[in-house]
């Protein structure tokens, strides 16, 4: 996308002037992007560096990014075995209501991630809907668990994958599905074996915006899973826990935080870069 | 919806009347079709025969139906009504995965993802082959394709011929007793296109079973098929063999198409009294209604009444369009005849051709041809 | 050469302008509401006064705040309620605010160590724990013991924030080890698990069971007594409206003041 949008001139008029970028676009431009990084370099301005190798010692830290690492990608592997056949429903079939069903889908993106959570509550806690027959049936309860944990996750991380999905899959050309049902692979066949391939860098990017959703999730989280350090206490909620008393605790936290997620999000880029 | 005898040029039993087909039903070999498609105001209803061995090519301008004839064929898209037998069995309601019809689409369609032959692979893996039987079954196919060097190659790498021959490799793959080529030549340049062309009627002619094609190329039409069918407005219009076709055009359309001069009247003897429009003198003896046919070749362009007047087939016109076609001069003309007239460059100079010039047409009554409407 | 040297000077002026920009609205944000009334000293009370005051405040500031306002025509008195660190957070980076009223001295403390409060804090009331149980109590809750039976689900807050220092406090005044399934953000979620009856006891304030209504049943422990929350509430060093705050500060200790807080539960301090 930059390749065509800056190189293409100069390559076209190596001798010419350099196109002005107008004032108009300029200005905001960098009020934006100085609006984005300033935060993130007054975290780094203000990190407590000289305590900073005894802050992230501590087991507690250790524990807490385990936690987050490992749910979010939990998350992120149980949106994409729903997810995205459920991206293929809405992008490939036709049926009454879609267009409500995909509003629906988009509404956890706009819901209070704390509302999510009571929400979660009122449908898998234990007094749920259908929280008490998994409590009855199966002695399941998901609040207070790791499990719990990786369900507010995906409610809130989900709609971004499947939002990716489908538009990459709206994009994809539909014929390559028919060709494949013309040589005998039935429609999941042909879904698996050659729409998921194509649309494999799109899966990806959506994967890695649900893993980062996810990863810096805490209003559902906290509300449908509760705080428990080890169980369902993950990085978000140790940062604001700290910063109830001790602010240079969450400043590393969250500077924790802030490395891992480049250092994914960078080793994921090529794909990431490809897709969007 | 016509229906005419189906086997023209491949008859390996006498053919059969169209009442017949009607009431005992298709020969039990091969493909009898007839695909009513309903589309939102625009309706096909095609009727389809073919014995195994046939190619027929379905031609007709863009939007006739040709390719939602193809998709029906291939079921893709539902029938309205009608019915598809292909040898002898029912596949009106048979899903496209589970017909034993295979397609070479018109920008082939090749899985990207996969090599050339994981993709020739792919229909045997679909239809049961082990994973090494299904490749070793792609690798024999390239070969015959010759493309055996290219195998591990993925699509993007491959020239357009490559392509096109890995496409027919990989319906072939799956042994169908119908292969659907929907344009086969179009995405190719005029170059490759010539190479190919060649290539592909040595592999249709090889071919056991039925094979239809869709062009609006008639000259794919008339090298790839043995038989016609043209197609205008969801209806077939004519169907035949290519030369037959050729010769008497029955529309515009394929007039035009095999670039010849078509007129409909009444046959009286040695002239055909046109519509609309003037005599014109055959050698054939008719009567009723009946086409006349002349090439554009045929005309003479005289600037002066020519003395003698030896043609009686002679018109005066004006010239509405001049192009070039090939190293040939085509001049649309208007007045009382329209009519397309070939001549040289040089003609076109002696006689100072520009649009709106006054000119005799003159053409000989052995160079038409009438024929019954 | 000319060109980039042009062209990268008008960037930078560019970037000097949107950088005034972002200070010209940060100055403005910072000068809050009401900053007009600031140096007036008129004995009659006007203008908005900002009150920080701990959650568990909430029912009755609310009422107080009312009261203020039709006695004080012209006055107007907004609140800004949350956990008390957080409040005192904001406080000391600056937040404009007059008055705070923080649920334990140890948050007071972090406020006014960094000189913000004028003069000294003073306890206007304070709070005791209380055990809250699904109504009706059916688990039959009657001690703090009680709570570690196995199988018993309870939320405590956070130790990060007042109740839960309070409640550590209180276990290990009894000796109870107590597991929780939970270390809540602050004490109403620690309660809205108890109503929402995914948990079965929470130890929380008072103030919050009785705010909660049939939705719980309280459960005094006599531990509590080692727990007792002091609620200290001060006017603010940067205060815009220092008068009307001072004004309201008074309302609040008062005796029509201590009557409304007693209803919600506080004690007298």
């Amino acid at each position: 996308m930059t390749d065509t949008l800056q190189s293409r001139p100069r390559r076209e008029r190596p001798r010419g002037r350099t196109r002005a970028v107008p004032i108009p676009l300029l200005v905001p431009a960098l009020i934006g992007l100085a609006f984005l990084l300033l935060p993130l370099i007054a975290l780094l301005v203000r990190a407590p560096w000289s305590s900073l190798p005894e802050q992230l010692t501590s087991a507690e830290v250790w524990e807490a990014l385990r936690l987050s690492l490992v749910c979010a990608t939990a998350a992120t592997a149980l949106s994409l075995v729903v997810g995205v056949p459920l991206a293929w429903l809405l992008a490939r079939t036709r049926f009454p209501g879609r267009g409500f069903v995909r509003a629906l889908v988009t509404l956890p993106l706009v819901l209070p991630p704390v509302v999510g959570g009571v929400a979660l509550l009122l449908a898998f806690g234990r007094n749920g809907v259908i929280g008490q027959w998994l409590d009855a049936w199966f002695g399941i309860t998901l609040p207070f668990t790791t499990t719990g944990v990786i369900l507010a996750e995906t409610f809130v991380a989900m709609p971004f994958l499947v939002i990716s999905v489908e538009g990459t899959l709206r994009a994809a050309d539909p014929r390559y599905e028919e060709a494949a049902t013309t040589l005998g692979a039935s429609r999941f066949t042909a879904f698996r074996r050659v729409t998921l391939p194509l649309i494999a860098p799109g899966v990806a990017a959506g994967a890695v915006l649900a893993w980062a959703r996810a990863l810096g999730e805490f209003g559902a989280t906290i509300t449908f899973a509760g705080n428990f350090p080890g169980r369902t206490q993950t990085m978000p909620l140790a940062v604001y826990l700290a910063l109830q008393n001790d602010p240079a605790a969450a400043i590393a936290l969250s500077l924790v935080l802030l490395a891992v997620s480049i250092a994914v999000l960078a080793a994921l880029r090529d794909r990431w870069l490809t897709a969007s | 919806m016509t229906l005419r005898p189906a086997r023209r040029s491949h008859a390996p039993n006498a053919a059969p009347s169209p009442t017949e087909i009607h009431q005992k039903g298709p020969s039990p070999e091969g493909l009898d079709a007839r695909l009513v498609v309903d589309r939102g105001g625009f309706r096909l209803d095609v009727t389809l025969t073919a014995a195994p061995g046939d190619v027929v090519a379905l031609l007709g301008p863009n939007g006739a139906g040709k390719t939602t004839a193809l998709r029906a064929l291939s079921g893709l898209i539902p029938l309205t009504s009608g019915h598809l037998r292909l040898d002898g069995v029912r596949l009106d309601d048979t899903p496209p995965e589970s017909r034993p019809v295979g397609v070479v689409f018109q920008d082939y369609l090749l899985f990207p993802h996969l090599t050339a032959l994981d993709n020739v692979a792919f229909g045997p893996r679909c239809r049961g082959a082990g994973k090494a039987e299904a490749r070793a079954q792609a690798a024999e196919w390239l070969d015959r394709m010759g493309l055996a060097d290219h195998a591990g190659a993925k699509p993007r790498r491959l020239s357009g011929g490559q392509a096109q021959r890995v496409a027919l490799a990989r319906a072939l793959a799956t042994r169908p007793r119908l292969l659907l080529l929907d344009e086969p030549l179009a995405a190719l340049d005029a170059r490759t296109r010539l190479e190919v062309r060649a290539q592909l009627r040595r592999h249709l002619a090889g071919f056991e079973a039925v094979a239809v094609l869709v062009t609006h190329d008639p000259l794919d039409a008339m090298v790839l098929a043995d038989r016609l069918v043209v197609i205008e407005h969801g209806q077939v219009v004519q169907e035949g063999t290519p030369s037959d076709i050729a010769r008497h055009p029955r529309t515009d359309y394929i007039a035009r198409l095999v670039g010849l001069n078509l007129y409909r009247g009444r046959a009286e003897g040695h002239t055909v009294r046109l519509d609309a429009g003037p005599d014109i003198t055959t050698t054939e003896e008719l009567s009723g209604p009946a086409f006349v046919a002349f090439p554009p070749g045929a005309v003479t362009l005289y600037r002066e009444r020519p003395a003698g007047a030896s043609a009686r087939n002679l018109w005066r016109c004006e010239v509405a369009g001049l192009e070039t076609h090939g190293d040939q001069i085509r001049a649309d003309l208007t007045g009382e005849l329209a009519l397309t007239a070939d001549l040289t460059t040089v003609a076109a100079a002696e006689l100072d051709l520009h649009p709106g010039a006054p000119v005799w047409a003159a053409v000989k009554a052995t160079q038409t041809h009438a024929y019954p409407a | 050469m000319t060109r980039s040297a042009h062209w990268t000077r008008r960037m930078l002026q560019v970037a000097g302008v949107s950088t005034a920009a972002l200070l010209t609205l940060s100055a403005c944000s910072s000068s809050g509401p009401g900053s007009d009334q600031g140096s007036s000293s008129s004995p009659k009370l006007s203008g908005t006064v900002t009150v920080f005051a701990a959650a568990s405040l909430e029912e009755s500031f609310e009422a107080l705040g009312k009261t203020f306002e039709k006695r004080h025509p012209g006055t107007r008195v907004t609140f800004n309620f949350g956990g008390s660190d957080t409040l005192a957070a904001s406080i000391t980076s600056g937040a404009p605010a007059d008055v705070f009223a923080a649920a334990s001295t140890r948050t007071m403390a972090t406020v006014t160590d960094k000189g913000d409060a004028a003069g000294t804090p003073a306890t206007f009331v304070r709070n005791r724990l209380e055990i809250a149980t699904l109504p009706g109590n059916p688990d039959r809750i009657t001690s703090l013991k009680d709570l570690a039976k196995p199988g018993l689900k309870v939320v405590l807050c956070d130790r990060t924030v007042p109740c839960g220092a309070a409640a550590r406090q209180a276990l290990d005044a009894g000796g109870v080890e107590l597991t929780p399934v939970s270390y809540e953000q602050d004490v109403k979620s620690a309660l809205t698990k108890v109503e929402l009856q995914e948990a079965d006891a929470a130890v929380v304030y008072r103030t919050d069971v009785r705010a909660a209504g049939d939705k719980v049943t309280g459960v005094d422990f006599p531990e509590s007594a080692k727990a007792v929350n002091d609620y200290p509430i001060t006017l603010l060093e940067n205060a815009p409206n220092p008068e009307t705050a001072k004004a309201f500060i008074a309302l609040v200790r008062s005796a029509e003041g201590q009557k409304v807080l007693s209803g919600a539960g506080f004690l007298k301090p």
